[in-house]
């Protein structure tokens, strides 16, 4: 290279040195509240953090940004950017009890645009590198439960205490696992049903064509109806059926809570369990029909030893749909009184304190993602394990 | 069924929608049963149409926005200057679905205040993810032999682009751009959560004041909208693609 070094730059290195620099440098690292409503007053990273630690962060940030802005090795960068965000996680927990006045406990310290704008560069970074790696589904749920694991053990560890999220946790730590628990047998309850209503009907939608545009019609039309219409909308149908049906309301079945949001998640979950069902089962090859055919399998025999699990991962695919949508729209729920992290997402945009709602809004954004990461691995072991077999 | 028998409805139902949200006082007969203790029928804080333009202006804008952005960002990662990007925005595209719109919504507030804002950054967002998809699959999946006709001719990338590779995509961007629509029309409700004026803001005041009318007329209203604009895209989408002669997907 005699001419002197060229330098490469990475492309995606340019974007996240850019959104770094400026979160490191311009945007506030931290907010502080005197009480857990009143607007907040920014402190940047040296003035949240003791007097070496300040420094030492800005050091790690400019060094990881610099090693994703230029060419380097993958494993290079993958440390980097799991130091990065391992100094952040920990460094904001310290900005936390170093900028609450000693015995203050209504001052509210919580993370501010540039802490969660660095997050999301070295998360871009960490997911490209997670991306070039070309993990198999193993490893990608390995990787996972190590961040489970590493978030759990900062949480148990109590270093995130003075953080405002969790001092609203602490305010109603009983409701926060009440309301998570209702908020995930809505989601895995609705899709139970679906799966348990949506498959056969999704084998008689194949089997006889008639039935199959009306079913799927239908089912369209309920996903256009507003979630929080048709939440509403089944109050007056179930307050009926628990008055006037003997036994029903003992079984739980009310017009308001739990259970329309029951029913209106199920109602959403079927589309795509019965469209993913006809999809899948019109794609299997009718080489493998006929071959079935002429060993003298039994039309019972045919649909579960061969179209069922040559079709199977397309269904797990319109599951994992179902499931991320139910954890998402379960949020709802709350405004009919069923429950759920909602609860905590409208109280908190009701009386403007932000990180009530984030104590609502993290834990649910926290399932959908990991639902997803899980089903995605489940789905790509299935359809290889069908390859091998067929293969 | 007959072939104009669909189309017959739909006719009927867009005489129904105008007419209800023209004049809902006429309906009014037919969801008093729904009403207790003499609450009013129709949505009495507002007109239903004012309603309705507000719900359908908040939508088309953040759908335009999010085409634009969308196919932008579809072309520049199809590009070879942006192919290195590609793995990373199909990553970037799933993880951006598990965000649940209430969240979006109410982590939006605070950085641009209640009412409109928050509900189109939310749209936006969701609107995005849909289009992109399809932009990619379109462009990722053009004929082979045709991108080499164009390049036999002596066409630069940008006439390729302009020329072939987005007519040809057309219809499976307008697929995108379908969805992403009918699901902006029914979050967007959830945006009156955060003050938003659209349609949203009368099925919440009958929740609140337990009003089924109320409930059922802004459920309805969308549920219609959504069902009509779904039908007229699919037809245009039809006829860019019998144009193209490219089966939809």
């Amino acid at each position: 290279m005699g001419e002197g070094v060229r330098i490469r730059f990475d492309k995606l290195g340019v974007v996240i040195a850019a959104i770094s620099a400026y979160a490191a440098f311009a945007a506030p690292f931290a907010t502080f509240r005197a009480n857990r409503i009143v607007p907040g007053e920014a402190r940047s990273i040296l003035e949240s953090l003791p007097a070496m630690v300040g420094p030492l962060l800005m050091a790690i940030v400019v060094a990881a940004a610099l090693i994703a802005l230029l060419k380097t090795p993958l494993v290079l960068r993958l440390a980097a950017s799991v130091v990065a965000l391992a100094a952040l996680a920990l460094l904001i927990g310290v900005a936390g009890s170093f900028l609450t006045p000693a015995g203050n406990t209504f001052a509210r310290i919580s993370p501010a645009s540039g802490f969660w704008l660095l997050i999301f560069a070295f998360t871009l970074l960490l997911a490209d590198v997670l991306t070039r790696l070309n993990l198999s589904p193993q490893a990608r749920i390995g990787v996972l439960v190590a961040a489970a694991a590493a978030i759990g053990l900062l949480l148990v560890s109590g270093s995130w205490n003075s953080l405002s999220i969790l001092k609203e946790y602490f305010n109603r730590a009983d409701s926060f696992w009440a309301e998570g628990s209702k908020h995930v047998t809505l989601a895995l309850g609705s899709l139970a049903a679906a799966v348990i209503i949506g498959l056969p009907l999704g084998i008689l939608c194949h089997r006889v064509e008639k039935l199959r545009a009306g079913v799927l019609n239908v089912l369209n039309i309920i996903q256009t109806i507003p979630s929080i219409a048709l939440f509403g909308l089944l109050i007056a149908p179930l307050g009926w059926v628990a008055s006037h049906v003997p036994g029903a309301a003992a079984l739980g079945i009310r017009g308001i809570g739990t259970a329309p949001a029951f029913v209106a998640l199920f109602l959403y979950s079927l589309l795509p369990v019965v469209a993913n069902t006809v999809v899948g089962l019109a794609g299997v090859p009718r080489a493998a029909n006929d071959a079935a055919r002429g060993m003298g399998m039994t039309d019972r025999q045919r649909l579960f030893g061969v179209e069922f699990p040559l079709a199977f991962p397309v269904i797990l695919t319109g599951i994992r749909i179902v499931l991320v949508q139910n954890i998402g729209l379960a949020t709802i729920a709350a405004l009919i009184g069923g429950g759920g992290f909602g609860v905590f997402v409208f109280q908190g945009v009701g009386q403007t304190a932000m990180d009530l709602v984030l104590l609502g809004a993290v834990p649910t954004v926290v399932l959908a993602f990991a639902a997803a990461i899980i089903l995605d691995a489940v789905i790509e072991m299935s359809a290889s394990k069908r390859r091998v077999e067929t293969a | 069924m007959k072939a104009w028998l669909p189309s017959l409805l739909r006719l009927a139902l867009v005489v129904v929608l105008i007419a209800f949200v023209t004049n809902p006082g006429w309906f009014e007969p037919l969801l008093k049963p729904l009403t207790e203790n003499n609450a009013p029928v129709i949505y009495n804080q507002g007109s239903l149409l004012t309603l309705t333009l507000l719900h359908l202006r908040t939508v088309l804008i953040a759908t335009v926005a999010a085409t634009i952005v969308a196919v932008a960002l579809a072309i520049l990662v199809t590009r070879p200057a942006g192919a290195e990007f590609l793995p990373l925005s199909r990553s970037l595209v799933n993880i951006g679905q598990t965000f649940p719109p209430v969240a979006v919504l109410a982590l939006a507030v605070p950085a641009v205040g209640f009412g409109e804002k928050p509900t189109l950054i939310a749209l936006f967002l969701y609107g995005l993810l849909p289009i992109f998809e399809n932009a990619l699959t379109g462009l990722t999946t053009l004929p082979a032999n045709v991108v080499d006709a164009a390049r036999g001719v002596g066409m630069t990338g940008w006439q390729r682009l302009v020329k072939v590779e987005l007519p040809l995509s057309a219809p499976i961007i307008l697929g995108g751009i379908r969805l992403s629509v009918v699901i902006s029309l029914a979050t967007a409700t959830i945006g009156s959560t955060v003050a938003a004026r659209t349609l949203g803001e009368v099925i919440i005041a009958g929740l609140l004041s337990n009003n089924l009318a109320f409930i059922l007329q802004g459920g309805l209203i969308v549920a219609a909208l959504a069902v009509l604009i779904y039908d007229g895209l699919s037809a245009v989408e039809r006829y860019t693609a019998w144009r193209m002669g490219r089966e939809p997907e």
